[in-house]
């Protein structure tokens, strides 16, 4: 996995909102077939990050690469070719609020893929949505009337429907009780080793990293101070990591992963 | 889109559906269909398959659940797919279970009944709640926001002192216009003026003003307090101990009621600004003698009639605004319905209202 080919290439990344610069001379690599957990203290532009790489965000300066492909300057066109080939799950699912969960589904695949009957298309939203562990009466309802977490799912099945290399996910265990956070880990692990994902996950879950994480990006003054296992990271002595996996809460998740592990 | 490098040889051998190549969402509807037109018993060859996703996997599960195809040469990669498909093959419902044409009919013509009903029943209940909110600011007068109410007075009157204006001077030059070229038949254009001022301090004036606040004030009144509550300000205000109705609804309210009045005068003045210039200018009628002949002409009472009408108005354009605003439930496109909602009910009942007031104004003897 280490050292495979790289399917994120980042080189001297530069946003700025007004006087505030988020990211100065950011460099970054994700390599094929594993999950990259990404995290950082708040305001540190995780998100902006992720943005900049699925071309929400257009940097001021640096270079961006994805799956072999120059991400900046490129005409619609040319992106959805791109566009094709990842899945992308927002903070709060970004469901289409006027369409059911299963409408959501094969929306994507409409989009790239318009000749696919309906019947079909039922079929694959049906088995995605069973995939991505929701209930079996979830196809027909709308997203307010989904609970925090199934929307996450309901998002997952949307960012799985065109069966991407490349899944982004921005905090998808915020705001879920640790059950259905542990759950939910476990779906995105088991659907990598399946599906052979490589995974750009920006995350505050200390659980999540030790449980899913092959490696973790740390975000802080506008750059990734480092990148590595967890095991790696610790062995730095840069302040806010020890803090961040040495802190009360980081302990806890260590040992309880152990525990599991053991 | 990948280039079509799958190709299958399904004709040959009979019943063997031989996949060679992507078996993957770009190829599943010619996939499917081929897969159709191979007879039963049909048998699915995969072992020269190079790369396949969870659809055409899917295809091929189906076909062997469905016909009891027989799938062969399969890599381990590939069962190991086909295997995670029938995993997930539960019976999922996709769409909502649909009644009947016209039993639906019927269905949509209640809700719409009731709807209308609960939507009356409900202003009535936010009329309740905001004449409490009031007696109990005239108990506790500590508790009236005054920085609120201010705040509110700029935006709702302060600030839309040049939309109004320009609209109503247009006014003021369209009917001057419309009303020369028909009175100009009878060599009758001196009786434009006695239209111009009758009919903007009357009636034009309040209406157009009204109309003018319910799609600038009473919209935003709807969207501001929807999006509190979809983002759940409201409940935290109710939960520390502020109560919405004072604190969001009276201040839009006073706004509204005290601002409308002022608006409509300044747009009767404004309208009759255009008509004169338009007097001026096209039928030589110098100012001084329109407005010597305004004043002949339009009796007081039509400006009594103009200005009582105002606040009631801006009365039902914040009642409709916050009242639909707080009815905001759920997701954000509540949000909208809810403002159009709210813009609708105003100048529907602001229309109503001047029917009425009409009527009144000509039975006590203000005709």
């Amino acid at each position: 996995m280490r050292g495979g080919e790289q399917i994120i290439t980042i080189r001297g990344l530069r946003n700025s909102f007004g006087d505030q610069i988020i990211h100065e001379d950011l460099d970054l690599n994700v390599c094929r077939g594993e999950i990259l957990g990404v995290v950082g203290g708040s305001g540190t532009g995780k998100s902006v990050l992720m943005r900049s790489i699925i071309g929400l965000q257009i940097p001021e300066a640096g270079e961006i690469e994805v799956l072999g492909e120059n991400m900046i300057g490129r005409s619609e066109d040319e992106a959805k070719n791109i566009r094709r080939r990842w899945g992308i799950l927002f903070q709060n699912g970004a469901l289409f609020s006027t369409l059911t969960v299963a409408e959501n589904v094969e929306v994507p695949i409409r989009e790239y893929f318009p000749f696919i009957k309906q019947p079909l298309l039922d079929e694959i939203a049906s088995f995605k949505i069973a995939m991505s562990g929701l209930p079996a009466d979830a196809g027909p309802k709308y997203p307010s009337e989904l609970s925090g977490g199934m929307r996450k799912r309901a998002g997952l099945a949307r960012a799985l429907a065109l069966d991407p290399e490349l899944l982004f996910l921005d905090e998808p265990t915020a705001g879920l009780d640790p059950i259905g956070a542990a759950a939910f880990d476990e779906l995105i692990a088991s659907l990598h080793k399946q599906l052979d994902l490589t995974v750009f996950l920006i995350t505050h879950d200390l659980d999540t990293l030790y449980a899913i994480c092959d490696r973790v990006a740390v975000l802080a003054d506008q750059k990734v101070i480092a990148i590595g296992t967890i095991a790696e990271l610790l062995a730095l002595d840069h302040p806010w990591i020890q803090e961040y996996f040495n802190g009360p809460r980081g302990r806890a998740a260590a040992s309880s992963n152990e525990g599991l592990h053991a | 889109m990948a280039a079509p490098d799958q190709s299958s040889e399904p004709l040959d051998h009979g019943n063997i559906y031989r996949c060679v190549g992507s078996m993957t969402i770009a190829r599943a509807a010619s996939t499917a269909r081929e897969i159709d037109a191979v007879p039963d018993p049909l048998v699915i060859d995969l072992s020269k398959v190079g790369r396949m996703d969870t659809v055409g996997a899917w295809l091929i599960y189906r076909s062997a659940r469905d016909r009891g195809a027989k799938v062969q040469g399969a890599s381990r990669e590939i069962e190991k797919l086909l295997e995670q498909v029938a995993e997930a093959d539960r019976p999922v419902r996709i769409r909502p279970e649909e009644s009947p044409g016209f039993i639906r009919m019927l269905d949509e013509i209640g809700g719409a009944i009731y709807d209308f009903g609960a939507a009356f029943y409900g202003l009535l209940g936010f009329f309740g709640a905001t004449l409490l909110g009031f007696a109990n600011i005239i108990r506790q007068p500590k508790r009236f926001r005054l920085n609120a109410v201010v705040q509110r007075f700029d935006v709702v009157g302060v600030r839309a002192l040049g939309i109004i204006g320009l609209m109503s001077f247009l006014i003021g030059v369209v009917i001057g216009q419309q009303g020369a070229v028909q009175l100009q038949q009878f060599g009758a254009e001196i009786y434009t003026i006695n239209l111009i001022g009758r009919l903007t301090i009357r009636e034009l004036g309040t209406l157009m003003t009204a109309i003018m606040v319910a799609g600038r004030s009473g919209s935003a009144f709807a969207a501001q307090i929807g999006t509190m509550k979809i983002t759940e300000e409201i409940d935290a205000m109710r939960t520390i101990g502020v109560s919405p109705v004072e604190a969001l609804v009276i201040p839009r309210m006073l706004a509204s009621v005290v601002m409308m009045p002022l608006l409509a005068f300044y747009a009767m003045i404004m309208s009759i600004i255009g008509g004169g210039v338009f007097c001026w200018v096209a039928l030589d009628i110098p100012p001084l003698t329109f407005i010597q002949r305004i004043r002949e002409v339009v009796p007081m009472y039509d400006l009594y009639v103009g200005i009582i009408k105002a606040p009631v108005f801006g009365f039902i354009i914040a009642l409709a605004g916050c009242f639909q605003g707080m009815q905001v439930e759920g997701n954000s496109e509540e949000v909208g319905i809810r403002t159009t909602a709210a813009v609708v009910q105003s100048i529907f009942l602001v229309i109503v209202l001047d029917a009425v007031f009409a009527v009144f104004f000509s039975s006590v003897g203000w005709g």
